[in-house]
This record gives C-alpha cells, structure tokens and sequence, in this order.
C-alpha cells in the first residue's frame, strides 16, 4: 500500500525537480548578466550604433531629421571626395607615414633593445629602459609644445640658437613642406620608439642563454652572436608586430599630424591624412557628406586590413593573433 | 664575469649609443622647464634657451595668482580622470570577470561582441554625430568621461585572460560550497586577487584620460570646459591664428595669450603628476605594454 502510494509521487518527483533545478541553473547565472549589462550597454552606445550610423556617408545628412531618417543620395559623397583628388592625397600619406613609422620603430626598437640587454648594470639598464619609454606616456599636445620651442620662426632654438650663430638664415618651419616627412618621422620615433623596444626587450630575454653559450664556445664573436641567434629568435615577434601594425595603416595618430604642425595649411600636402581630413570636414568645413565618405572608406578598409593581417598572423604565430 | 675584447668594444659602444638617446629624450623635457623659470623679456630678446642670463618664477607666480581658468581645467581633467578611471575599472571588471565564468551560457556570443569593437569602427562621424546630435552631450562633464575612454576591448579581454588563467577554479568552487554567490566571488575572490591586472589597465586607463585632449576638441565649445590639455592646445592655437593674421593684429590685440614663460609652465604642471607616479609604477608601465595593454 504505501509503495503504490508512494510511486507516482516518486515518478513526479525527479521531472519537477530537474525543470527546479535548470531554473535554479538559470537564475543562478542572472547575477553574472547583470553584472556585464553596463559593460554591454556602454560597448553598444560608444561602438555598436556608430557602427550602423556608417550609413550616413550613402545619405544627404539632415540635422533635423538625423541619420536614418535622411534621404539616400547613392555614391555622391564618393563621387565627391574623389574629384577634389583629396582622397589620393590622404590615403598616400596616412599608407606611407604609417609604413615609415613601422619600419624605423622596427630596425631602432630592436637595435636599442640589443643594447639594453647587453648592460648588466641593474641601475643603468632600468634608467635606460625607464627614460626611453618615458615620452611614449606624454601628451601630444605637449610634444606639439616642445617641438614648437624648437622650430618657432620667431624664438625657436634652432633659428636662434644654431642657424643664426652660424649665419645662416633661419626657417619658417611651419610654413616650409619639404622638412616635414623627417620631422614627422622623427617625432613619432621619439615619442614611441621605446614602445617597440619595450616589446623586443621582453623577446630577447625569452632567448636561451644556452644558445649564446655554445656559440662563445665555438668562438662566435657579439655580432655573429647577433646575427645568427638574437636576430633570428627576434623574427617571430617582427613579424607578428609587423602585420598587427600594418592592420592599422590606414589609421593615423590624429595629434601628431594634426597639432604638431600646428595645423599649418601651407604643409597640408605633407600632414593630411584621413584622421585629420575627416576632423577638419566634419567640424572645421562642416561638409558631412565628404567627411562621412572618408571616414566610410577608412572603417572598411581598415577592418579588411586588421581582419587579413590577423589570419596571417594566425597561421604563423597563434599565440599573438588576436583571434 | 670574463668578457672578451670584443664585447667589452659593443658594450662601451652600447653604452655611448644608449646616453646618447637617453640625452636626446631629457633635453627637450630640460628646455621646456626651463623656458618656463626665464624671464620674459630674455625670451623675446634671445628665444629659448638651455641656461638663460635671466632666471624668472613669474610664469609660476602668474598661475598662482591669477590662473583660475587653469586650475579649472586641471581641475576638471583630474576629475575626469578620476571618475572615468573608476567607472573603466568596475565596468571592465565585472565584464571580464562574467566572461571568465566556464559555464556560462551564451559566453562565446558576449566574448564576440566585445572582441569585434577592436576590429571595426564606425569612425569619428556617427560617433560625433550620436553624442552630440541623440545624447547632446556636448558642454557637459560627460563629454570629458563618457566618449571613447570609458572602456576598451583589450583592456576587458586582457582582465578576463587573467582572471581566467590566474585563479584558480578550485577556489571558485570552494566559495561555491560555501553558498557564496556569483556577485560574492566577484568582490571577496576575484579582486582580491586580480589587483596586479587592475593596477595596470586602470594605470593606462588613467593615462588615457589624463592626456586625453580629443573629447574636449571634439565636443567643448565652452572653453569652461576644457580639460587641461584642451586648454594646452588651445593656447597655442590662438598664437598660430594671430601669427598668421600679424599685418591685421590690431584687431586681436584684445585677445590674451598667455606669454613664452606661463604656456611653458601650464606645460609642466601638466605633466608632473605623470612624473611624480612614473618611477614607482614603472613596473606596472611596462609590463602593461609587454601584456598588449595599449595599441601601438
């Protein structure tokens, strides 16, 4: 008797319980979610809707109505950008900078990262390591006031200091074109170059030390211990490097090209990139539809660029691929 | 430790090529201080110098005195940094820490749609376009935290590696036992011991707000609202627009721009707080870029 009472009770039980528990599972997780939401929330105000906000560079932008309720005028913005011949002007600049960036950081980060390891002074290695890295953390407005104190016509240091000792006449520096590609190089040098190094450092102390050893023993001197162990380690990370950079080519450091020349107009052909012509069309010009266009152009190619370099990167070094 | 005739050649040379960089990242930190203690009229007179004939603490006197509108915008830049740098933290973390959870269901989706942010863009138009147009962010404090800064995809995958890697999963489960929630472990667990991780992305976080000067370029018309190196930018634009209009000056004369010496000082004020905190973090500096912390 109690067992027949007993058995539908106990055949009723384990099906309850197991829909209690994957409730309980579920609502056990609801803390989690909750606690991602602000994260989500701010990564779909600050990412997502700008995302679907590209439209704009198809569309005739009207304040009033705002971007999704403004009419479509097909490729015109392109058509646009393209004649005035400003698109081959900023797509070469920001390609070409950034490939000059990539490789002086490259051949100076590694050089100076050799160096460093190679001083056993525990004090000097970290003083040197410390001031390298130490512009890479400043403003680039602040920069854009240093090499002002250099380059100003009127009091910079090189017109009063160097060129006028010398007799010779001094330069009006932001308006002259030809001086800007090398001080642009030499200022992002200055101001990231410890960044690399930084990088290589920490992929030369992953070398073997008993690499070098054997090598001694086989009476490798320091430059053929270089070229035929430190190099060759190094390779991997110059790769991976690389390509993560090249990802980016089509993205420019806006201050530097922007306020370091002091916004010039006169050196335009030498400091516009897509950053900066983007900034000047959107808020300076007020030319939506030209800005969107650029800016269009920059977010698609950029991510075919940062997508493919990662595949690339993927196949030769997994651990460093961003996915 | 024997060293061969060889090395002890690279090592000299090494040493000469290292003091040499060294001297060549100093020197313009040198001659921005010091163009910031040289008395004005030796400015004008001889532009900047190294070790001018005539010492001067005007500039510094001058923004005690008189430089409200600068200690505002310090003031607002260290607020920003302060808010922002704690909302990136918690934020961050608590994501992160979600996404570290084995379990979770729908963990592969929620990864995806933060990891995505880093490959695509919408660029600054739409972006501009939303906080000014939808959210009217513009002239408020919001404009100084909210836009770009507030939190980043590496920064949150970055935490979830550790989290994931560094505690261990028999801890969770311990705390589980003990009938300890999700929300428990994340503040009594995770942490505790994921402070050095915090340390260094709200480090960057900070950096990233301090010397952030877009934003209020982008969104600040009101110059009461500039943060400080807004306000850097802005004086030194104002000399190249009269610069350029120097026949007609007369009619600018009105405008004020702050001499040589006080736009050097503004300068360094700005970025003593990066000095004083750099040589006791530097540690975190570096390993936060040896982690990936920031894009290169």
């Amino acid at each position: 008797m109690t067992q027949s009472k007993r058995s539908p009770a106990a055949a009723a039980k384990p099906a309850a319980r197991s829909r209690q528990r994957r409730l309980y599972r579920l609502r056990r997780w609801i803390p989690a979610y909750l606690m991602m939401l602000p994260g989500l929330v701010y990564f779909l105000i600050n990412n997502y809707i700008p995302m679907t906000g590209l439209v704009v560079a198809f569309k005739k932008y009207n304040v009033r109505t705002g971007i999704y309720a403004s009419p479509w005028n097909g490729l015109h913005n392109f058509r646009f950008l393209f004649t005035t011949g400003d698109a081959v002007i900023i797509v070469r600049n920001t390609v070409l900078y950034n490939l000059a960036f990539i490789v002086v950081n490259m051949i100076l980060g590694i050089l100076l990262a050799i160096m460093i390891t190679e001083v056993k002074n525990k004090l000097a290695k970290k003083v040197y390591q410390s001031v390298i890295l130490f512009p890479f953390l400043i403003s680039i407005i602040i920069v854009s006031y240093i090499s002002f104190a250099f380059l100003s016509a009127d009091n910079g240091l090189i017109n009063r200091s160097l060129l006028e000792p010398l007799g010779k006449e001094s330069i009006s520096w932001y308006t002259e074109k030809k001086y800007w590609p090398f001080i642009l190089i030499f200022v992002n040098t200055w101001k990231t170059v410890g960044y690399s190094c930084l990088i290589y450092i920490a992929a030369i102390t992953g070398i073997d030390d008993s690499l070098y050893d054997a090598a001694k023993i086989d009476g490798a001197g320091k430059f053929q211990q270089i070229w035929k162990i430190t190099l060759p380690s190094l390779v991997p990370t110059i790769i991976t490097l690389g390509l993560l950079n090249v990802g980016r080519i089509f993205h420019a450091n806006f201050g530097l090209f922007y306020q370091v020349p002091m916004n010039s107009g006169s050196l335009f052909d030498v400091t516009n990139v897509i950053d900066t012509y983007v900034y000047r069309a959107l808020l300076k010009i007020g030319n939506i539809g030209m800005a969107s266009a650029a800016g269009f152009i920059q977010s698609v190619v950029g991510f075919v660029l940062v997508y493919l370099s990662n595949l690339i990167v993927r196949k030769l070094s997994p651990d460093d691929a961003m996915f | 430790m024997i060293r061969t005739k060889g090395e002890k050649a690279f090592l000299a040379a090494s040493h000469a090529v290292l003091l040499l960089i060294t001297a060549c990242v100093v020197i313009p930190f040198l001659l921005l201080f010091m163009s910031s203690i040289t008395d004005e009229n030796e400015l004008v007179a001889h532009g900047y110098s190294f070790w001018p004939s005539k010492f001067s603490l005007e500039a510094y006197r001058y923004l005690i005195r008189k430089g409200s509108s600068i200690f505002r915008a310090y003031g607002l830049t260290a607020a920003a940094t302060l808010i922002g740098t704690a909302a990136h933290l918690i934020m961050g973390s608590m994501l992160a820490f979600a996404l570290s959870l084995r379990d979770l269901p729908g963990k592969k989706f929620f990864s995806f749609y933060v990891f995505f942010t880093m490959l695509f863009s919408g660029g600054l138009v739409p972006t501009y376009l939303l906080y000014t147009n939808t959210l009217h962010i513009k002239n408020t404090f919001w404009a100084l935290v909210v836009p770009y800064l507030m939190l980043n995809a590496i920064h949150v995958l970055l935490m979830r590696t550790f989290f994931t890697n560094s505690i261990p999963s028999a801890i969770y489960d311990a705390a589980e036992i003990d009938g300890a929630g999700i929300f428990t472990i994340y503040t009594k667990v995770v942490l505790p011991l994921g402070k050095p991780i915090l340390v260094t992305v709200g480090l960057f976080a900070a950096l990233d707000y301090w010397n952030d000067w877009l934003n209020g370029l982008y969104f600040m018309s009101d110059m009461d609202m500039y943060g400080i190196q807004t306000l850097l930018y802005r004086i030194l634009e104002d000399i190249r627009t009269l610069a350029s209009r120097a026949e007609g000056a007369s009619a600018f004369a009105t405008i004020q721009i702050p001499s040589t010496a006080i736009r050097m000082a503004i300068a360094f004020v700005a970025i003593i707080p990066i000095v004083i905190i750099y040589p006791f973090l530097q540690k975190y500096f570096q390993e936060g870029i040896a982690l990936g912390a920031v894009k290169g």
